[in-house]
C-alpha cells in the first residue's frame, strides 16, 4: 500500500511537469450530480420562551417621572386654565414629589406661534405660574419650584397647524436636580 | 423744480390724508396707482485720475438708496445725452428736458493726498434751469476715510432725499435684529447689525443664549435686549463699539419687552411676577427702577411717546390684548371716550393689537396687528381714530419706524413653515420691500441718524 502511494506521487510530479510544459490542460465539466448532504444538526432541544418581565424607568428617575407621571399639561388657544386633565397629571406630580422630596423642578410656559413675541412672553410665564401656584395647593414647598417663560421659543411640534399649535401650548415640568438618575 | 415739487406734494399729500380719520375711502387711494415716480438721472460720478470703479460704487450706493423710497425713478444711463458733465459747469438742460428728467445729481470723486476721499455734488432742477441749494450751499463736499466710502454714499442720498421731500433723512442710519439659523426646534438666535440697506453685517453675540427684541437707544451706540444668559429671561444694555453686555436692574421676576425713553436716559420695561406683567421704568444713571402699571392682567411692550409724556403699552385687561396710553407719571388720563382712567384704550377693531411702538412724529402708533389667521402691520392715531393696515401676511410682526417716521420695517413669515425675513414699508401703504439678510431674520429695530 505504502509503495503504490509513492508511485502515485511520482507519476503526479511527472504530469505536472509535462503540464508545465506544454499548453494548459483544458477544463472538463464533471457531469457527475452533486450530492446535497443536509448538515444542519438535528434539535436536541425544543426552544422554550421566556416571559421578560419590563423594568421599566428606575423609580425616582427622570424617566419614571415623564412616563409614569407626565412632564407637560397643555393649554386651549390664548388661555392658561388648567383643564381636568391637566389636574390629573398635576396631581400626579404631587404626588411623585412628594416621594422625593429632595426633587426640584422648573415649569416652563410655552405658547404656539401663533401670538406676537412680547406678549407670548407674558402669557408663557403667566402659563408656568399657574402650574406651579397648582403644585403648591396640592403641598408642593413653593422654593422647590421654579418657573420660567419661553414664550414662543421654544415650540415641541415643528409643524404650522393646529395639531402642532395644540402642542406647543403647554406647561412643561422639568426636573432640575435631585431625581435618582 | 417745480414740477419736483409737485410731483413729492402729491406723494405726500397722499401719505398725510391717510392719516386722517375716514380710513376706507383713503385705503383706496392708497392703491389707486396715481401715483408717479420722480425720474432722476445720477450718471457715475467723474474722478479725475482716481479710482473708477470706487467712484460707481458710490454712485451706485446713492442710485440704490433713492430708488428704495419708491418715490423716484432712476433714469437709464443709456438715455443719457450729454457725457461730458462737469461739476463746476451747468448742464445742458435741454439733454436732460428731453430724456424727461427732473433731478440731475452730478457728482466728483477724489482722492485725496492724505489718504482720504472726497466725493462733491450737485443737484440741478432739469426743468427750472437752476442748482437747487441744499443748506443754503449750491453743492456739498463730503470727505472721509475710504473704507468708509458707504456712509458717504449714504449722506449723499440723504441730502437728495431731503432736500427734494422735505422729509428728514434716514439712509445713514442701521438696523439691528435677530439671526435666526437652524432647525424650527432649536433656533440658534443671535444678534446682528447691518446697515440700513443690507450692508456690512455683523454678528454681536455667539449664539449660546436665546436673544430677543434689541432696540437702539437715541444715541445708536446701545442696544437693549432680552437674553436668556444663564437660564434667566432679562433685560440687558449692549454697547456696540466695546461689545460689553450688561445686566439691567435687580429684579425677582423675568424682565423682557425693553425699549428706550426718548432721552435716552431710562429703559422701559415688563417684570412678570408670579404670572403678572407689569411695566416699569429704570434710570440708567440712578439704577433706580419705578413700577407704572399695577393690574392684575398682562400689561407689556412699553413705548414712549417723543416728548415723553405719554406711553403706549399692550394690555389684556379687557379679555384679549389691546392697545392702551396711560401717562408716563402714570396719573389718571382723561380719554377720547371723556372719562379719566389710569390707561385710555385706543384700539377697538376686530382681533387682537400689540406690539406698539411711537412714530417719532408723535402723531401714530404702528402695531401688530391679528385677525382671523391673519396678521397684520398697521398704525393708528394716538386718539384711536384712523387705524390704517399697511401690510397683511401670514406672519407679519413687531414694526419699528425709520427715524425720519417714514418707513415701517417689521419681520414677516410670507407662509406656514417659512422663516422669518426682514421687510420694509412706506407710512403710504406702498413700497413693500424685503431687506436682504444673510440668515432668516426677525426683531428689526432702526437705528437713529448716525453722528
Amino acid at each position: 500500500m505504502q509503495k503504490s502511494l509513492k508511485l502515485t506521487a511520482a507519476a503526479v510530479v511527472l504530469i505536472s511537469l509535462g503540464a508545465c510544459a506544454s499548453k494548459p490542460a483544458p477544463v472538463v465539466e464533471d457531469t457527475t450530480p452533486v450530492e446535497v448532504v443536509d448538515t444542519t444538526p438535528a434539535p436536541t432541544a425544543p426552544v422554550v420562551e421566556e416571559v421578560v418581565k419590563p423594568t421599566g424607568p428606575l423609580a425616582g428617575s427622570l424617566d419614571d417621572f415623564r412616563v409614569n407621571v407626565g412632564e407637560r399639561v397643555y393649554y386651549d388657544l390664548n388661555n392658561y386654565r388648567l383643564d381636568a386633565d391637566d389636574q390629573e397629571i398635576l396631581k400626579r406630580q404631587a404626588a411623585w414629589l412628594a416621594s422625593y422630596p429632595s426633587v426640584r423642578i422648573l415649569v416652563a410656559g410655552n405658547c404656539d406661534e401663533r401670538g406676537t413675541r412680547e406678549y407670548n412672553l407674558a402669557l408663557g410665564e403667566r402659563r408656568a405660574s399657574v402650574v406651579k401656584d397648582y403644585l403648591v395647593s396640592l403641598g408642593v414647598d413653593p422654593s422647590r419650584v421654579d418657573t420660567i417663560s419661553y414664550g414662543k421659543e421654544r415650540p415641541i411640534a415643528a409643524g404650522s397647524d393646529e395639531q402642532s399649535w395644540a402642542l406647543n401650548r403647554n406647561g412643561f415640568t422639568q426636573i432640575v436636580s435631585g431625581s435618582t438618575s | 423744480m417745480k414740477r419736483i415739487l409737485m410731483a413729492l406734494a402729491t406723494a405726500f399729500l397722499l401719505a398725510t390724508s391717510i392719516a386722517l380719520p375716514s380710513a376706507a375711502q383713503l385705503q383706496v387711494r392708497v392703491t389707486d396707482g396715481n401715483f408717479t415716480p420722480t425720474p432722476l438721472a445720477i450718471p457715475d460720478f467723474q474722478i479725475s485720475g482716481a479710482d473708477a470703479a470706487m467712484a460707481k460704487q458710490i454712485s451706485d450706493v446713492v442710485r440704490a438708496d433713492l430708488a428704495s423710497t419708491g418715490l423716484f425713478e432712476m433714469q437709464n444711463p443709456a438715455s443719457f445725452i450729454q457725457k461730458d458733465l462737469s461739476l463746476d459747469v451747468q448742464p445742458r438742460f435741454a439733454d436732460w428736458k428731453i430724456i424727461k428728467t427732473d433731478g440731475l445729481v452730478v457728482g466728483a470723486y477724489e482722492e485725496l493726498p492724505d489718504g482720504k476721499i472726497a466725493v462733491s455734488f450737485r443737484l440741478w432742477d432739469v426743468y427750472a434751469g437752476e442748482v437747487m441749494r441744499i443748506n443754503g450751499q449750491p453743492g456739498r463736499r463730503l470727505t472721509t476715510t475710504p473704507d468708509n466710502w458707504r456712509r458717504i454714499s449714504h449722506k449723499i442720498a440723504d441730502s437728495i432725499y431731503q432736500r427734494l421731500t422735505g422729509e428728514d433723512p434716514y439712509f445713514d442710519t442701521r438696523i439691528v435684529y435677530i439671526a435666526e439659523t437652524g432647525p424650527k426646534l432649536a433656533r440658534v438666535k443671535r444678534l446682528a447689525i447691518m446697515d440700513s440697506d443690507g450692508a456690512n453685517q455683523q454678528y454681536l453675540t455667539p449664539g449660546r443664549n436665546t436673544v430677543l427684541t434689541p432696540r437702539f437707544s437715541p444715541s445708536a451706540q446701545e442696544i437693549t435686549y432680552m437674553s436668556y444668559e444663564g437660564g434667566k429671561p432679562r433685560v440687558y444694555l449692549f454697547n456696540i463699539e466695546t461689545g460689553r453686555q450688561e445686566l439691567l436692574g435687580n429684579f425677582p421676576g423675568m424682565t423682557f419687552a425693553p425699549r428706550f425713553s426718548r432721552d435716552g436716559q431710562s429703559v422701559l420695561m415688563t417684570q412678570a411676577e408670579r404670572g403678572n406683567s407689569d411695566i416699569y421704568i429704570m434710570n440708567l444713571r440712578t439704577r433706580e427702577s419705578r413700577r407704572l402699571t399695577d393690574h392684575p392682567a398682562i400689561d407689556t411692550s412699553p413705548s414712549m411717546s417723543p416728548d415723553g409724556n405719554s406711553i403706549v403699552f399692550t394690555s389684556d385687561r379687557g379679555g384679549s390684548p389691546q392697545l392702551y396710553i396711560m401717562n408716563a407719571d402714570g396719573s389718571p388720563r382723561t380719554c377720547p371716550s371723556g372719562g379719566r382712567d389710569s390707561a385710555c384704550r385706543i384700539t377697538f377693531g376686530k382681533g387682537s393689537y400689540s406690539t406698539p411702538v411711537w412714530s417719532p412724529r408723535g402723531d401714530l402708533v404702528a402695531f401688530t396687528k391679528q385677525s382671523g389667521s391673519r396678521f397684520y402691520i398697521g398704525v393708528i392715531g394716538t386718539d384711536g381714530k384712523g387705524e390704517r393696515l399697511l401690510t397683511e401676511a401670514y406672519l407679519d410682526e413687531g414694526p419699528d419706524w425709520s427715524p425720519n417716521g417714514r418707513v415701517i420695517v417689521y419681520f414677516r413669515e410670507s407662509r406656514p413653515g417659512a422663516g422669518p425675513q426682514l421687510w420694509s414699508v412706506d407710512l403710504s401703504g406702498r413700497n413693500e420691500q424685503r431687506l436682504q439678510t444673510q440668515t432668516d431674520a426677525s426683531d428689526p429695530a432702526w437705528s437713529p441718524l448716525l453722528q
